[in-house]
């Protein structure tokens, strides 16, 4: 029987091996698993690169943090990392993440998905994860169209796109997902590029160290699909890579509204950063509220005073 | 069975001058009470019937309540029926010795649950009553309104007229006014000091009110002694307090009724002991969050009623793929579609057994009563640890709403603690094939695996470290170790007993709340020299062993359920069985009204079915 202990009780002591026997540096072979299937030039290697580049950087252990993916190309993501992952069914890969995060706070938990699987089908669980401002890092891997189903129009496909199934050009207004999550409430927000790997490790590595629901749009080019698509933003092909003003306070809120409503290829960088408490911090509060007139008492003992009440 | 209109001696009828407190003189010893309180929503019936429930559980009775209550936001017919008794309470029972009408539509729509010669207490303020049924009922009129007024001030709108009436229980019933007055106290205490102030004084106003030899008083006779103290609650709070012994501290859900009371008592009751629950943006997100929570190491829960399971299937199937423990709480609810959110049915079998595409096996279980679904929730947890797989609890509206006393369970003994073992391990593989009957024994993230060799948990088909694979042999591999496990889970199931003789010519098959009336029927039966005998069928997937066996042994069997009869005939566990043993002579007796079935309402469809046994009591 334990003592009530204050939550999040990591759990039971872990007997880790022998501790003067320090473990080899992580390196980027350890923490590579499968061989990503994934079409030649798709943009989503540069992410999974990146990514195994930023663990290896900070040396997290393979047991402390999880992938979480739900369906889609990148949503293939935890089967290409050597660590704990889930490949979850679509669109749900927050929520499915957010119960790890709330009752394991010791580990760390990145999410991967594309815009369809975390904006259309997913979208309401997007809302709702950034208005509690769970502690999850959120990569989208945005390529504006649906790929693994083959070229049908994505939520965010720019009016006029021609797919399977809007042959003449999509009809409907996109969704801008940087505007989505500030209104919605997530705590760090950016826009990057696959093609600029140096400018995402640094908004990845931001996202890693803030303390809320962190969410990071990745243009991430579908060469198969929507080949092209982010031409606009890539110098070498002639386009430009706009980074946010340096002026740009982050804790603006209004500012950083308006500066993703730029037209594409619009602005890169982080836009909006609020310390607002995370859930995860506010339900620990709580619970340490509740227990304090249950100091020293053992489950049973707890339960035993609920029954007296039932008497 | 005796019942007060049997046994009340009319001599002893004026006993109104008894002291106000330590037990009415000359009073009748009855061995049980089925009371019936008839209202509106807001008038607390609700509170007076938990009142009477409670004090019974006190004081060593059996006790069952039975309560209605409309799906409007405010007002609305509520009624809310206890059964006290010093000997073994099955149901809620059939009809009524007294009837407490607070309107005049109450008054008319349950003046017909009362037995003939029983006695109504109605609202002189408010109900006209019928000349042709004062002849069959015993009519007797109170100023409840007015009095309640005169007590306690305000308008005849305002509450107190309940408590007003618990006096007048008390006083005709001998109740223990000092225990009561605990309860009152523990109930409006605390706050306004003024609310407990008027609450005791309706109380008393009804105790102190003279029925002027209206009406005669009762005394329960004496009940066994119970080894333990007992407590008192309804199937709901059963459930959320099993599942805090069993250790659950992670759940996830969206508010829908009857489910909804569960979720809040988890919600209140989790961080008293560490843990969490969540209230989601909708249903699909609860079982997601709830499956988050199992793949990091807790047995997470999450519940619902009927539209909401419906909802959750896709993601349980990804639970059974995955290998996920996981317990999902289902209060049915009759369906489908909306359907009737606060009443009774027992028609999510098929989707709790089935539901999900694909082959899903899971396991499912229902409990019978309250005391049974306290134990049931922890039972629930333990398989879906042990075999990592989702378990689904099919509860329902009747059995959560209503409230049972049972001995308290030894609370140090039963509660577990299943905070996640991080420890290093040489080597894991999440889907191991060499596992014993299937049964892989999951590690959390967290735990450190020293070969490098880190799982995936996944919906896709995949080998052993949960990577997918279009292999078709591992395809059948791993279909074939979610089967196994739940064939290997059937062998350590006990067979179930037959209540009753165990062979004959009729055995009637129920499952969840409607044991209690089932067993009473075959009781009532038996008593009158019928031969009958009763199963109760507590794991419904996988079916338990020896469950064929029983059946061969009766010429007919009829499964009782709150469902319809189907396309072809059959309710949702006829069916079943009908598939799993190929045993032609299963029928069922259906029903889907809204309401449990009562004793006498069993016998007569078993009767209508059964032509030829006429002598069953009608």
């Amino acid at each position: 029987m334990s003592t009530t202990a204050t939550f999040p009780a990591p759990s039971a002591p872990v007997t880790l091996p022998d501790p003067n026997t320090p473990r080899k540096p992580l390196t980027k072979g350890d923490l590579t698993a499968e061989r990503p299937t994934w079409c030649p030039g798709c943009g989503d290697f540069t992410v999974l690169a990146l990514y195994l580049k930023l663990l290896e950087k900070r040396q997290l252990p393979q047991e402390s943090f999880c992938s979480i993916s739900g369906i889609g190309c990148s949503s293939r993501f935890p089967y290409f990392v050597q660590a704990y992952g889930a490949h979850f069914i679509h669109g749900r890969s927050l929520p499915f993440a957010s119960g790890i995060s709330l009752s394991r706070p010791d580990l760390h938990v990145f999410v991967f998905g594309g815009d369809g699987d975390l904006l259309s089908i997913g979208g309401n669980h997007f809302t709702h994860t950034s208005r509690k401002n769970i502690k999850i890092t959120c990569v989208i891997m945005d390529n504006c169209v649906y790929g693994l189903t083959k070229k049908q129009t994505s939520p965010t496909s720019p009016i006029g796109f021609k797919s399977k199934t809007d042959v003449t050009g999509s009809i409907d207004q996109p969704i801008n997902p940087v505007k989505q999550a500030i209104a919605a409430g997530a705590t760090y927000v950016a826009r990057a590029s696959s093609t600029n790997p140096n400018h995402l490790l640094q908004l990845l590595e931001g996202a890693v160290d803030h303390d809320g629901f962190s969410v990071i749009e990745c243009l991430s080019e579908c060469v198969a699909f929507y080949p092209g698509a982010f031409d606009a933003a890539n110098p070498r092909k002639g386009g430009a890579f706009n980074l946010i003003p340096a002026d740009h306070d982050v804790a603006n809120e209004v500012a950083a509204y308006k500066l993703a409503d730029a037209a594409f290829p619009g602005y890169f960088g982080l836009f909006y950063q609020s310390k607002r408490p995370t859930k995860n911090r506010l339900e620990a509060e709580l619970n340490q509220r509740s227990q304090e007139k249950f100091q020293g008492l053992k489950d049973w003992q707890i339960l035993k005073k609920s029954f007296e009440k039932m008497q | 069975m005796q019942t007060i209109e049997k046994v009340i001696s009319m001599s002893e009828a004026t006993t109104l001058a008894a002291p106000a407190l330590g037990g009415a003189k000359g009073a009748s010893a009855v061995p049980e009470a089925i009371i019936r309180l008839a209202g509106n929503s807001q008038d607390g019936i609700q509170a007076i019937g938990g009142f009477l429930a409670r004090l019974a559980g006190r004081s060593e009775q059996e006790v069952m309540t039975f309560m209605s209550i409309p799906s409007t936001i405010s007002g609305g017919p509520s009624v809310f029926q206890v059964r006290i008794s010093t000997g073994e309470v099955l149901s809620a029972g059939d009809e009524a010795d007294l009837l407490v009408a607070f309107y005049q539509h109450s008054y008319v729509e349950h003046l017909r649950s009362l037995k003939k010669g029983g006695i109504v207490i109605y609202d002189k303020d408010q109900v006209e009553p019928n000349p042709e049924w004062e002849k069959d009922y015993r009519h007797v009129g109170v100023g409840i309104t007015s009095l309640t007024v005169e007590a306690i001030g305000g308008t005849g709108r305002d509450k107190g007229k309940n408590l007003f009436v618990l006096g007048l229980l008390a006083r005709m019933h001998d109740l223990n006014t000092a225990k009561l007055n605990e309860l009152i106290k523990g109930r409006f205490g605390g706050r306004d000091a003024g609310v407990l102030d008027n609450a005791l004084a309706a109380f008393n106003a009804g105790y102190g009110y003279s029925l002027e030899g209206a009406v005669e008083t009762f005394r329960f006779s004496a009940s066994a002694p119970k080894s333990r103290r007992q407590v008192v609650m309804n199937g709901n709070e059963a459930v959320a307090y099993g599942l805090i012994a069993a250790g659950v501290r992670f759940g996830t859900a969206y508010p829908i009724t009857p489910w909804s009371d569960i979720m809040e008592i988890l919600r209140r009751e989790l961080p008293k002991y560490g843990g969490t629950y969540v209230q989601c943006e909708d249903e699909i997100a609860a079982i997601c969050m709830a499956l988050g929570g199992s793949f990091a190491g807790r047995v997470a829960v999450t519940g619902t009623s009927g539209p909401g399971f419906s909802l959750k299937t896709e993601a349980l199937g990804w639970g059974v793929m995955a290998e996920m423990p996981l317990v999902i709480i289902d209060v049915q609810r009759g369906g489908p579609s909306t359907g009737l959110p606060t009443q009774v049915e027992q028609s999510d079998l098929n989707i709790a057994v089935y539901g999900s595409h694909g082959d899903a096996p899971r396991i499912v279980l229902a409990p019978a009563s309250v005391e049974d679904a306290f134990y049931t929730a922890i039972e629930a947890v333990n398989l879906a640890r042990a075999y990592s797989v989702p378990v689904i609890v099919l509860t329902d509206q009747a059995i959560g709403s209503r409230i049972e006393a049972f001995e308290e369970p030894d609370s140090e003994k039963i509660c577990q603690d299943l905070t996640p073992d991080l420890t290093p391990v040489a080597s894991h593989k999440l889907y191991d094939l060499s596992a014993p009957d299937g049964i892989t024994h999951r590690r959390s993230p967290g735990t450190r695996i020293l070969d490098g060799r880190y799982p995936v948990a996944t919906g896709l088909e995949h080998d052993e470290y949960g990577h997918p694979t279009g292999s078709p042999k591992l395809r059948m591999d791993m279909q074939a170790k979610r089967r196994k496990k739940l064939q290997a889970l059937v062998a350590k199931l006990p067979v179930p007993t037959v209540h009753g003789p165990a062979k004959g010519k009729v055995l009637l098959v129920g499952w969840g709340s409607s044991q209690g009336p089932i067993r009473e029927a075959v009781d009532r039966a038996r008593a009158a020299g019928t031969e009958l005998s009763a199963l109760h069928v507590r794991y419904l997937n996988p079916l338990p062993p020896g469950l064929g066996e029983i059946l061969d042994r009766f010429e007919r069997i009829f499964v009782v359920e709150l469902n319809d009869e189907g396309l072809y005939g059959y309710g949702q566990l006829a069916s079943l069985l009908r598939s799993r043993y190929c045993n032609p002579r299963i029928q069922g007796i259906n029903k889907t009204e809204g309401l449990t079935f009562k004793v006498k309402e069993i016998l007569d469809r078993l009767n209508e079915k059964m032509t030829r046994l006429s002598n069953l009591p009608a």
